[in-house]
């Protein structure tokens, strides 16, 4: 989620350029990063999901598989 | 002018305030309600600014499906968060850290620049005015022709990304 809120931040920072300057580009640029933060949510809450489901926790700290 | 202004400080405070209660909340339930409330409030900012089709691409695809695909993955998933959010505090001075120097960039940087006529003149497709055509026009006339590309790949990654959500949660 607060990948969401940086993303959001770079679009409204886009736009407020893109009309400041008065060039589109800008604006196609954030349509763009919509489209990536949109995929990214998808794919990092399946990753989520699979890891709950193997493991039955979410926290960072027992993430710890590959330490051998 | 002077509503404009009233509506952009609306929008702007409601917006920051919902960001900062997004990561301070302590039901996780209630900061992806907060998200909406930040989306929300962006898209006002993008109908005042005059992008009119990317506040409404942000009401349809974040409020409508990726803000409700995190709300279910939230309530789905049912994590006791607050244990999660010890040390939380213990991050506080080297985050204000990144603030206060991300804040004196900027600071610099209004104060310091101004548009020259190198920028004028290096832009590449200017917005027509309001009048002439819709903002939804401008963008399209500019993405299907210049940019077409970059269209296709967007589409190219959300296939992607479809294809591998399916894979990763699919139940063998």
């Amino acid at each position: 989620m607060s990948i969401e809120l940086i993303l959001l931040a770079v679009n409204i920072n886009l736009v407020a350029f893109s009309t400041f300057l008065g060039d589109i580009v800008g604006q196609v640029y954030a349509l763009l990063v919509l489209t990536v933060a949109a995929a990214e949510a998808a794919i990092g809450l399946a990753i989520l999901v699979a890891y709950f489901r193997n493991r039955g926790s979410i926290a960072v700290e027992d993430i710890d598989l590959l330490k051998g | 002018m002077i509503l404009h202004a009233i509506f952009f400080y609306l929008f702007a405070g409601v917006c920051i305030a919902s960001a900062v209660m997004v990561i301070a909340a302590r039901n996780p339930v209630h900061s992806v309600l907060f998200l909406i409330l930040a989306f929300v409030n962006a898209a006002g900012l993008f109908v005042l600014i005059g992008a009119e089709f990317l506040a409404m691409i942000l009401i349809v695809v974040y409020v409508g499906a990726v803000a409700v695909l995190f709300l279910f993955v939230v309530m789905m998933l049912d994590v006791d968060f607050a244990e999660l959010r010890q040390g939380f505090l213990a991050y506080l001075p080297i985050g204000a850290l990144v603030g206060v120097v991300l804040l004196a960039e900027l600071i610099t940087l209004v104060f310091a620049w101004a548009i020259g006529p190198s920028e004028l003149q290096a832009i590449t497709a200017p917005i027509p005015p309001a009048s002439h055509v819709s903002n939804t026009e401008a963008l399209g006339l500019v993405l299907y022709t210049r940019y077409v590309y970059f269209f296709q790949a967007a589409g190219v990654i959300l296939l992607v990304a479809m294809v591998g959500a399916i894979v990763l949660t699919l139940k063998p």
